[in-house]
Parts: structure tokens; sequence; C-alpha cells
């Protein structure tokens, strides 16, 4: 304390007026520099969302709805189905193998186990993996190897291992938040571990594991660099109808395109700017509003940690 | 019969836990698998040369390894400042009102599809560029401006909890010692939070250097080495989309080494996130 102290007191008067008055220039130019960076990207969101709004909701048509897509039209109706189903298929393959993992690595793993360190290091790995080399993936595994073509299914099992470590992650994250006087509660009752997990500890983690599972389809319904060369582009219905003959299974290895790849194309093409704005606009809200639900789910689950 | 219900589902769960290490060496050893020969194939002079004109079997991607570490590098210049500034600022400045408004919507900028940052950019930036500088607009600059903002939510995301964390005697401890409020926040907060707010910026490095869909429609694509600020350049992102539709045989071989190549830069900027926050755990 006295040596810092020390210099301090040799100063003059004159000396620390100056100082103090250049502390708080200093200070004034951080403010202004942070309050810069906060406008700076408030107003970028404003300009980002004010645009796509303003140049989309005219162009926005009952056209663009019609159940089959035609060159004239160039509706969306197909792909928002694709996206629908994709998601569908995507969420079954991940949500069950990525919830059952997090109960793995909660509930049942002893700690600092060599599996848990190894699975969630490559779940780290997953999450940085560009969705780029997820399609390059697909492509090679699903379509290719595998003799898939272009199929739905290879782009929803694509996208499902894209999404497992969010989905692992939130699962993971929201077990842990279960208090263990629960855990210990059931067992005292003399119920076995997967009852315990099922009926006393899955419930008050829901608004969690929900959350994160709302979020992953967020991700895929604004995903289109995965799906390009795993699920394709094909415009047409889903249909049961092959040249085969009738198949339950027909749709899942049908060429098709999400809503994202549909804007993608529409724009390479160059020729449908309009129809572009307009399907950026219901990928906008459509994201946006899966975000927000997110958001609310997770709300959801602080609150009622609260009042438990 | 419960014994055994217990037994099956504890491997069942055990299983699922497995996944996510078989997807991992499943990709790897597709994409090594299928890359690696290649590049040898292609001979390492030509996959790592500067020319890349598939029709004429020279596939050099060296001007897409820098076409990649130059629109990651404009980002950061551009993303990383403004990103630690508004995570700071909302940690530290922000006044209540405006948190419960600007948060939700910096969360909102994180969930906006990639494509639609492109389209953003094609249709608003691309022209400003253009007016301003006389050129095609589409380049370094504009991909440098756009990536900066996509990676935003990113560092903001990942800097602003880092800085909350901090404990608050630090910043109470630095007013006590005569420090305005932005000094004890940017000589003692910040530095507390630093491993929080790395980790953040590297995982800005990863998204912005595997970013596809938005660089293809603002880079120029050109395959020449990359020049100016102002001129157009190609990623191994966009290199692998844009050909990757009409490529067969060796051609379509080296779009995949490409992203091998790729996948290699992931990896490393992987490890130094882990190595950053288990710096931070410890």
């Amino acid at each position: 304390m006295k040596r810092s102290s020390a210099p301090t007191g040799r100063r003059t008067a004159a000396e620390i007026m100056a100082h103090s008055r250049s502390q708080i220039w200093l200070s004034a130019v951080l403010k202004l520099l942070v309050w810069l960076a906060a406008v700076l990207t408030a107003a970028v969101i404003i300009l980002l969302v004010g645009y796509i709004l303003i140049t989309g909701i005219p162009n926005l048509s009952w056209d663009l709805f019609a159940w089959k897509f035609t060159t004239e039209n160039q509706s969306m109706m197909p792909a928002l189905v694709n996206t629908l189903c994709i998601t569908v298929i995507a969420l079954l393959l991940a949500v069950p193998i990525g919830v059952g993992a997090a109960i793995y690595l909660v509930e049942y793993a002893k700690r600092g186990n060599r599996l848990v360190k190894l699975v969630r290091l490559t779940a780290e790995t997953l999450s940085g993996i560009p969705s780029i080399v997820y399609g390059l993936f697909g492509m090679m595994f699903f379509k290719v190897a595998l003799g898939w073509g272009y199929s739905m299914l290879g782009g929803a099992v694509t996208l499902s291992i894209m999404i497992l470590p969010l989905i692992l992650r939130t699962t993971e994250e929201a077990l842990l938040s279960v208090p263990d006087s629960y855990r210990e509660g059931s067992f005292g009752l003399g119920t076995g571990k997967l009852r315990t997990v099922f009926s006393v500890i899955l419930p008050p983690a829901m608004p969690g594991i929900l959350s994160g599972v709302i979020l992953a389809i967020g991700r895929i319904v604004g995903e289109s660099a995965a799906l390009i060369f795993t699920a394709g582009s094909g415009k047409d219905n889903l249909s049961f109808v092959t040249k085969d003959g009738f198949s339950v299974f027909a749709p899942l290895f049908q060429s098709t395109r999400t809503l994202a790849v549909h804007m993608y194309l529409l724009m390479s093409e160059g020729l449908y700017t309009a129809q572009a704005q307009a399907t950026a606009v219901v990928l906008l809200v459509l994201v946006v509003g899966i975000n927000a639900l997110s958001g609310f789910a997770a709300k959801k689950l602080a609150k009622g940690n609260d009042h438990g | 019969m419960t014994k055994l219900k217990e037994t099956v589902m504890h491997y069942v769960f055990l299983l699922a836990a497995c996944v996510s290490i078989a997807a991992v060496v499943l990709i790897c050893v597709y994409l090594l698998g299928n890359g690696i020969p290649t590049m040898f194939e292609i001979g390492l002079g030509n996959f790592f040369g500067k020319v890349w004109k598939p029709s004429q079997d020279l596939y050099g991607i060296f001007p897409f390894i820098i076409g990649s570490i130059y629109v990651t590098a404009g980002a950061m210049v551009v993303g990383v400042p403004v990103g630690i500034l508004c995570a700071v600022f909302l940690a530290c400045f922000c006044p209540h009102r405006l948190y419960r408004v600007l948060n939700p919507a910096v969360r909102l900028m994180a969930g906006v599809p990639s494509i639609v940052y492109g389209f953003f950019g094609l249709m608003v930036l691309v022209p400003v560029v253009q007016r301003l500088s006389g050129t095609s607009g589409k380049g370094l600059l504009t991909a440098s401006l756009l990536l900066g903002i996509m990676i935003l939510p990113t560092i903001i995301g990942t800097a602003e909890p880092a800085l909350r964390a901090v404990p608050r005697s630090y910043y109470e401890g630095a007013l006590a010692l005569g420090a305005t409020h932005e000094r004890s926040v940017f000589s003692v907060v910040l530095p507390a939070a630093k491993s929080g707010v790395l980790s953040g910026v590297i995982l800005g490095v990863g998204r912005a250097i595997g970013e596809t869909m938005a660089v293809i429609m603002i880079a120029g694509n050109q395959t020449k080495m990359p020049g100016g600020l102002l001129d157009g350049l190609r990623t191994m992102t966009s290199n692998i989309v844009l050909e990757m539709g009409y490529s067969t045989g060796i051609h379509r071989q080296a779009l995949i080494a490409t992203g091998v190549v790729l996948f290699v830069f992931i990896l490393l900027i992987n490890t130094c996130f882990s190595l950053v926050k288990g710096r931070e755990a410890k």
C-alpha cells in the first residue's frame, strides 16, 4: 500500500488534476466506443430485418403458395412441405439419440469416465464442423456409398448428425439443472434407476430439452449448404407413386429441396428476385418465430425451477 | 424382469452416447479416406499450386486457401472489435429496459439463416460497395463486411456471459480505488473475462471460415489469386458448392479434397477452442 501511494504524495496538485482529467477523457472515449458498437449492431439488425420485410412483403402472393410448383408460379409450397418432412425425420432420429446420450452422460456414467470425455470431445467437434463439410460427407456416404441418390432421407440423416451435439448439450444442461434431491428422494422410495429417469428427472427437464429441440428445428429450417448435395433440388410434390408403382417409402428417396435451398436456387438463377424476396420473408419469419419459441420454453424452465 | 429392463436400457443409453463418437469417426474416415489419396493422385505440387483449371487437369487450391484466410481475417477486423465492445455494452453499460430489447435482437441475429444474410449482402452491401468503389462490388471487402456482421452474435453470445461471470467484487474493487466506471470495466472486468471472450472470437473464426452460402453470393468467386481489398476471390467452401453440381471423376475428387483441407483447418480451430476452454476451467 505504502509503495503505491508514495508517488502520489510527491506529485503536485496540478499533475493530479491533469491525470484525472485524462482519465475522464479516456473514460468518455471508451463510453463513446461502447455505445457506438451497440448502435452499430442495432442498426445492422434493423437494416437486415427491415430490408427483408419491406422488399419481401409486397411480393407475397397466393401464387407462391400454390400446391404444385410450375415455372410460372415458382411456388414454395412443395419446399415448405419438404422442409416439414425433413425436420420431422431428422428430429425422430436425433432427439432419441441425443436425449439418450445425455441421460447416459448425466445419470449413468461415473464422473471422470474416459468415455464421457470422449463423447464430450466428439460432440464439441461435431458442433464445430461447418455445414458444407456435413454436406460433403452426406453426399459421399448416403448418396454414393449407400446408393440412395439425392434423397430426402439422406438429407434428413445428415441434418440429424448436425443437430445431435445441440440436442445433447441442451439436454445435458437441463438434466444437470434438476436438483439431486429429486434423485435421492426417488431412490429413497425404492424406485429403480430407469423409472427415476423417466418419471422423476425427465419431466422437470422437459422445457430445457424442448428449447434445444426447437433451436435445432430453427437450424434445420435455415440450413442450405448441407442439403444441396444430399437432399438435392427436386421441386416436385412428394409422391408415393413411382414408375415402379406404389411405395410407402418412395418419398424418402425422392430428391427434395427445402425452403432455404429453394431460395438459394431462386437467387442463383437470377430471374426470380421478387420470388426470392418473398421466400426470404417466409424463411426469416419461420426461423425467428421458431427461435422465439425456444426462448419461451427456456424461460419456462427457469421459472419452473424458481418455484420448485 | 425389471432387472433385465434396467440393464438393457443402460446399454441403450450407452449406445446413444457412442453415436457421436461413431459419427466423428465416420466423417473422418470418409473425408480423409477420399481426400488424401486424391491429393497424392493429383500430386501435392499441383493440388497446392496456384492455378485451378479443371479442364487442363490443374487443381491448385492455394488461391482458395488464401481466399478463405483473407475473408476470415477481414471478418475478424470488422466483427471482433464491434462484437467485443457490444458484449461489454450489454454486460456493463446497457440500461435494463434497452437490454430487454437488444438482447433478443442479437439472439435473433444468430438465428437468421446464412442464405438470408447472403441475399441481404447481395442486394444491399454489393450495390453500396459498387457505387463507392466503381468495381463490381463483389469481393474481399463486401465478404468481410457481411461475415463480420454474421459472426457478431457468435462473439457477443459467448463474450457477454463471460463478462457477466466476472465476480462483482473485482469491479467494485476497481471503483473503490478511484477508477471510473469505464476504466474499471476495461482494465479489470474485461481482462478477467479474457478466456471467455477469446473462445467467442475463436468460435467466430470457425463460423467465418466455414461459411458457404453467404460468401458465394458476394465474394465474386474468381479462381485467380486474391488481390486487393476490392478484388473478387473464391474461398474453399464456395469452390465446393460452385463446381460440385457438374463435376465428375477426378475433378469431383479434387473438390472433396478441398473439403478435407477445410476440415483440417476446422480441426485446428477446434483444438484452439478446447485449449482455451481447458485453461478457463483451470
